[in-house]
């Protein structure tokens, strides 16, 4: 009896580490990750085949200046919901505000264009800091539908506003990187990178990997993950939770209006008040692709979209580009179905 | 004065009240005992006492009103609460959740508070990088109680501990609240149906009864009496 007891509990011990392992893993979505890093794999091979590895390489590049453009607004997006539980459909129009103002400090102004930026992130803390403060901290925090309706008229307010001031002509803005046409690029194993490109990649990981620390290492980060997780409990330890959903409204919003300024580095899309509802609108699908309420979901979800779309635009010619937008959200619907919290996203289990 | 004192309290949800006028105290050192079946209102209680729920009537903790204050002003004042359901945040890790618990607190490293709460609650040790939310009910049971210790409270405040837990594993809970009581000297308030528990750490005890206190009087007292034993003891 003992000797049968002995020998169970010793062939359990490895098997018990190799559960903890895999529920670990699960807790990430491990299953979402390796299929969509499977079909991944599969495609870029095909596209190989298909057109070469150098063409492919070049769009691959091209599709993660994108991709991290979209990660940094999901990240905005999904640091809100996942603080109120609620999307905030004025980020976007918050980061095309102040990227505008960027535009008044660096070229109006003759600020330094990177001064100019700084400046502007910093303002639209402020102005989201003091939003919150009057608009949203008056309502219940566990009541989403009367919030939602303040970030939309939010939107509406500074859309008109921008257009009232700057009107829809397109302006030029300054970059904030080298770049001379035709002679600012760097050679990736044969494909070309433009500084532009890189120092989107750059200011993107550098920016992530600042919101992680902040979130991470610090007692407002810690304070802001504590709301996130259970409200109730953050003010049963004390954690004042109007303050501590401010500093979220304020790094999003610093977040947004840096993603702003770095769509317009790219010198083919110009200033004006409607410039940032496609990346908008691509940040949704990879904030949701990835977990709307995941950190990690936003930034992994940002690239894949951003490579959906030059995929997509590049290889599949009957869908032509005017359809991209339309079949990326098409393919997220369908992950969605198989998985719908997204692929980092937390599936709810209750324990009691 | 007591540490904490409550006069004439009523609560309500909405247009339907659900407590008609508790008076209750709790003296500094000591360990208090609300009994009461479900749905008596013993939650209500405790989340009056912290103003999670309108209230109307007096509540003093260290002869400072608490009527009007915030949630959070309230735990920042001293008074640690377990609500019902171990309120466990559940995204971060044991190590986090001992954090933020002291979040009250000053200071920047709580290292030796961890090893001691990991001397108390030595599962919790093992699964001290683990996220919360993965944890078994008696562990985030323990998770919750060294949780709240680690914010040095005065006042400690329990909502059914023992809800949902098997009985050994209430048993190890009690045996180590009774360590926490005899060794860090907290004062608690401890809600429980299960009257022979709660009376195994009690000094004082009140027995309530749809929203009003039924019965009062010292542990002992009530241990022995009829009524109490016949509804809550069961001989
Ligand atoms: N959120 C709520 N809304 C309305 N009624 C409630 C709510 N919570 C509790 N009640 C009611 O208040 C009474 C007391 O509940 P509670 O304090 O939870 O009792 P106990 O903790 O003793 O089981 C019950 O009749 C319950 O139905
Ligand atoms: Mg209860």
């Amino acid at each position: 009896m003992t000797t049968a007891l002995d020998a169970t509990s010793v062939s359990i011990e490895p098997f018990g580490i190799g559960r903890k392992i895999r529920r670990r893993l699960e807790e990430i979505g491990i299953r979402g990750v390796a299929v969509t890093a499977g079909v991944f794999v599969v495609l870029s091979l095909t596209f190989v085949a298909m057109d070469g590895l150098k063409l492919y390489w070049q769009r691959f590049l091209d599709g993660l200046a994108n991709g991290f453009i979209y990660a940094a607004v999901a990240l905005a997006l999904v640091l809100i919901y996942k603080a109120t539980g609620i999307i905030n459909f004025a980020q976007g129009s918050m980061a095309m505000f102040f990227t505008f103002i960027a535009w008044v400090l660096s070229r109006q102004q003759s600020w330094p264009v990177w001064l100019a930026i700084l400046t502007a992130m910093l303002l639209s803390s402020v102005f989201a800091s003091g939003f919150e403060r009057v608009f949203i901290r008056p309502f219940d925090p566990a009541n989403h539908l009367p919030i939602t309706i303040v970030t939309i008229a939010l939107l509406s307010l500074i859309d008109g506003t921008a257009i009232y001031v700057w009107f829809a002509d397109p302006k030029a803005f300054p970059s904030p990187f080298p770049s001379k046409p035709r002679q600012d690029y760097v050679d990736i194993f044969g494909a070309r990178v433009f500084y532009a490109t890189l120092g989107i990649w750059i200011t993107v990981i550098l920016m992530t990997i600042g919101v992680t620390l902040l979130l991470n290492r610090t007692k407002i980060g810690l304070a802001f993950r504590a709301v996130s997780s259970n409200l109730e409990s953050s003010r049963l330890v004390g954690v004042n939770v109007g303050r501590t959903l401010q500093f979220g409204w304020a790094l999003a919003a610093a977040i947004g209006t840096l993603a702003g300024c770095l769509v317009l580095s790219d010198s083919r899309t110009y200033l004006e008040p409607s410039f940032m509802a496609k990346s908008l609108v691509f940040a949704f699908a990879a904030a949701t692709i990835g977990g709307l309420d995941s950190l990690v979901g936003a930034v992994v979800g940002g690239l894949l979209v951003g490579q959906m779309q030059t995929m997509i635009g590049g290889y599949v010619h009957f869908i032509g580009s005017d359809l991209v937008l339309a079949t990326t959200l098409a393919i997220i619907i369908i992950v969605l179905l198989v998985r719908p919290s997204g692929l980092f996203g937390k599936v709810r289990v209750e324990r009691v | 004065m007591s540490l904490l004192e409550i006069g004439g309290l009523t609560a309500s949800y909405g247009p339907v009240q659900v407590l008609h006028g508790i008076d209750l105290h709790v003296e500094e050192g000591e360990v208090a005992v609300v009994l009461g079946a479900n749905g008596a209102g013993k939650t209500t209680t405790i989340r009056s006492i912290c103003q999670m729920v309108s209230t109307k009537g007096s509540i003093t903790f260290q002869g400072q009103s608490l009527t009007g204050k915030s949630t959070s002003e309230i735990a920042r004042m001293g008074v640690a609460h377990v609500p019902q359901g171990r309120g466990t945040f559940a995204d971060l890790t044991v190590v986090e959740n001992l954090e933020v618990g002291a979040f009250r607190r000053k200071e920047k490293n709580f290292s030796s508070d961890y090893d001691f709460w990991f001397g108390i609650f030595p599962r919790l040790a093992e699964r001290r990088a683990q996220l919360a939310g993965s944890l078994s009910g008696g562990e985030q049971q323990m998770l919750a109680v060294a949780r709240a210790m680690m914010s040095k409270p005065t006042l400690l405040l329990l909502d059914e501990p023992s809800l949902g837990l098997a009985p050994i594993i209430v048993q190890d809970l009690f045996q180590r609240l009774r360590t926490i009581k005899d060794e860090q000297g907290v004062t608690m308030l401890v809600v429980e149906q299960n009257a022979s528990l709660a009376f195994s750490i009690a000094n004082r005890a009140y027995v309530l009864e749809a929203g009003a206190i039924a019965l009062s009087g010292s542990a002992d007292e009530l241990k022995n009496d009829d009524a109490v034993r016949k509804a809550y003891l069961g001989y």
